[in-house]
């Protein structure tokens, strides 16, 4: 960690005892409770899944163009989340920001593309309650769709703050959150879209 | 942070309200937390009523129909572990001692401490609200197990959907409040004190937190995916529709039961406190204790399932959870065993405080000791969904929940409010509290054995408890139930006399040596004038050639 970074963590009052940034130790520990609801989640689903082998004709039907789109897209606005990170850390905040603006639009286009599935599966008479499958896929995709969006709301938040070169450390608290999101969708991926 | 430059300049509404301070906001989750005290009490006695004269009306309440009844247990249960004993154990006791024991100005995120209790408050008024809509408050007993709590089942009405929203806002309030405490424990605290320097209290607090953040995530996810079938028509646990309701059952539990270790372990903590300071002696084997707190903590994931003995587990299963959840006495026994150790030989003050904390320990024995007929499946297939559990729990949790946090609300009641509590009146509620907790509950093991079950609402309905003894014990544990709710009178009229008759008890009036007691009673915005270091373990009492029989963990030598 750079100094850059540690400036705006850094006052009297906070002694980093750990000498680990209490934004960032906040942070993982806020992470290790989102592990656990989507830890939970994944393994009932794991578990139901391995009950019910009928499910795969259902899988077949999200196994299509748009998922993988989206998944290349996700990983494409991690990237730019790392690459604003490494801006502030070579003291460039206004560069940062920007970065932070692609990642941004990449997580537009994610939910945009995700829209476009549920529309499609929807039309298609494939609504949260027609089976237990599609239960879980509106469950598990919703609720990651609802950290996009959260982490989304925070970029925004953050970008603002940084462009007025406000809160700098905050861009790897946001760049960690947006990876935990992406993690998640790496593991959503193959479990809802190719297990066909 | 910056917020304590502006300490004089605050308004009324920055001041008490919307505060950043963590001893306000403590006090904020404290007195929220009487509040719903006595509202769960209040449903206690419409309860204890409608068992000892069933059908008639209740002074109060009026006629109460059977559906009402499920309601009233389902709150009662609900208000008392997730908006009384939360609140008053975690929030107010880890809010305020948290960063004065540690010697820091504030917790590490003070606007994210504020969103926690104002999310809170907004949980409390959900759930207050789910008294009033159509079909009336949730009515699946306090563990909402499907399809109890289905929308087929429970009418569709709106009180199960209300619960669960509320619920959610607690938990969200909680996870907040717990990244808080982790994080200002490990990172604020002052020169000098390290981990094993902390009070036993902080450890407490720390470790709760973090079993509550990792143990509440599959709740709620299972949450969610009750709000769906009730709302959306999903069939997550129903099985016509491929669901399995034992799946909820699992997720409850898989929180629930660590649940019941997060509310004990501060519990436990601020036993520690008093009974070192009130037994002039240091604590027994403080490292063990920390050692044991943390393995109760991991133990504590893996005992969930002897609440499925009965429902339903595969016989395989049964037998490793009934060890583990037998094993995980041990620990919890290292930790009782290490506070009568303390007590050994030492010079005993009898204040309010220190009979509070022999009170709880005394009556946690009896609701540990009970838990062991529930791990073992053989006695628990007999005793599953009696009064004998209902007892159990009880013995388990109102020491804890009630004697634990009066111990501490008098002990550091002095450096809350800056006044000195009266010490007839605090003993008398002791002895009220103590005498009438007995009365109510000792006769449920009887009544439990006897073969009643709970959540009944009409005991008369049954042949087999239609008798003379079982109205003759519900008549006495209803009795207790009236001493039980005039005994904390007394504390209401101490709360209020001496607030008012304000006599300043000083900075250190238990003569203790945690770094609260070596600031001004109350501490002032930002906690300590300068920053205190900290030179000495927090147990320092009776040692041989020292001038005082205490030193403060920032005396130097």
């Amino acid at each position: 960690m750079n100094q850059a970074v540690n400036v705006g963590t850094h006052s009297k009052e906070n002694f980093e005892t750990l000498g680990i940034p209490t934004g960032r130790l906040a942070m993982w520990w806020f992470l290790a409770s989102e592990i656990v609801i989507f830890g939970g989640l994944i393994c009932i689903f794991l578990l139901m899944r391995w009950r019910h082998p009928e499910w795969h004709a259902e899988a077949e039907h999200t196994l299509n163009f748009a998922g993988g789109f989206n998944t290349l897209v996700l990983l494409t606005s991690s990237l730019s989340a790392v690459l604003a990170h490494d801006a502030i850390e070579k003291g460039l905040p206004k560069k940062a920001a920007s970065y932070l603006g692609y990642t941004l639009l990449g997580g537009i286009l994610f939910l945009g593309v995700k829209s476009y599935e549920y529309a499609h599966e929807i039309g298609a008479g494939f609504v949260p309650a027609k089976s237990m499958f599609w239960s879980f896929y509106y469950l598990m995709t919703g609720l990651h769709a609802v950290h996009v969006i959260a982490g989304m709301i925070a970029i925004f938040v953050v970008m603002l703050g940084v462009r007025k070169g406000q809160n700098l450390q905050r861009v790897e608290l946001v760049g960690i959150y947006w990876h935990f999101v992406d993690v998640i969708w790496i593991f959503l991926f193959p479990l809802l879209y190719l297990s066909a | 942070m910056s917020d304590s430059a502006h300490a004089s300049s605050q308004s009324f509404i920055t001041k008490y309200i919307f505060s950043t301070d963590h001893k306000v906001i403590a006090k904020q989750y404290m007195f929220t937390g009487f509040f719903m005290a006595l509202l769960g009490g209040f449903l206690a006695y419409v309860i204890r009523m409608q068992l000892t004269y069933p059908g008639e009306s209740i002074p109060g309440y009026g006629a109460i129909n059977f559906l009402q009844y499920n309601s009233v247990v389902t709150m009662h249960g609900t208000i008392m572990i997730f908006w009384v004993a939360m609140p008053l154990l975690l929030a107010a006791l880890g809010n305020f001692l948290i960063p004065l024991m540690i010697g820091a100005r504030d917790m590490a995120f003070p606007k994210l401490n504020m969103l926690s209790y104002w999310i809170f408050f907004l949980s409390v008024v959900v759930l207050i609200a789910s008294f009033f809509v159509p079909g009336g408050a949730a009515n699946g007993g306090w563990t909402t197990y499907p399809p109890l709590s289905s929308a087929k089942y429970s009418g569709g009405q709106w009180g199960v959907t209300l619960w669960l929203i509320a619920v959610a806002l607690e938990f969200a309030a909680f996870l907040l409040g717990g990244i808080n405490f982790v994080t200002t424990a490990l990172n604020m605290r002052a020169p000098g004190m390290k981990l094993f320097d902390m009070p036993i209290m902080v450890w407490m607090q720390v470790v709760a937190s973090v079993v509550f953040m990792l143990s509440v995530g599959p709740l709620i996810a299972g949450a969610i995916m009750l709000l769906l079938d009730r709302t959306v028509g999903t069939g997550f646990y129903d099985p016509a529709q491929g669901g399995d309701p034992m799946l909820f059952q699992h997720l409850f539990w898989f929180f629930g039961h660590p649940e019941v270790y997060v509310i004990m372990l501060p519990a436990f903590g601020a036993l520690a406190e008093v009974l070192t300071v009130f037994s002039r002696k240091t604590i027994f084997g403080y490292k063990m204790i920390v050692y044991a707190t943390i393995a109760t903590g991991g133990m504590s994931f893996l005992v969930w399932a002897h609440h499925q003995f009965v429902a339903g587990i595969d016989p395989r299963l049964a037998t490793p959870f009934s060890i583990t959840t037998i094993l995980i006495s041990v620990p919890v026994a290292v930790t009782t065993f290490s506070f009568m150790a303390t007590l050994w030989k030492g010079k005993i003050r009898f204040t309010t405080p220190m009979c509070f904390a022999l009170g709880t320990i005394s009556l946690f024995l009896l609701g540990g000791v009970t838990g062991i007929h529930h791990g073992a499946p053989a006695s628990d297939m007999f005793l599953h969904d009696t009064y004998f559990v209902v007892a159990h729990f009880h013995y388990a949790l109102i020491p804890q929940v009630f004697f634990a946090f009066f111990a501490a609300f008098y002990f550091w009641f002095p450096k809350m409010f800056g006044a000195m509590f009266n010490e007839v009146l605090g003993k008398l509620h002791f002895l009220g509290t103590f005498l009438f907790m007995n009365v109510t509950f000792l006769p449920m093991f009887v009544l439990g054995f006897m073969g009643h079950q709970r959540r009944i609402a009409n005991p008369q309905m049954f042949d087999t408890l239609r008798n003379a003894q079982v109205e003759h014990l519900h008549f006495i544990a209803t009795i207790g139930a009236f001493g039980l709710l005039l005994s904390q009178v007394p504390l209401l009229i101490n709360l209020v006399v001496s607030l008012i008759k304000r006599k300043a008890p000083g900075n250190n009036p238990w003569q203790a040596n945690t770094l609260e007691w070596t600031t001004s009673s109350p501490p002032g915005h930002g906690n300590f004038e300068t920053q205190p270091t900290v030179y000495r373990g927090p147990y320092e009492y009776s040692v041989p050639g020292a001038a005082q029989d205490f030193i403060p963990q920032n005396v130097k030598q």
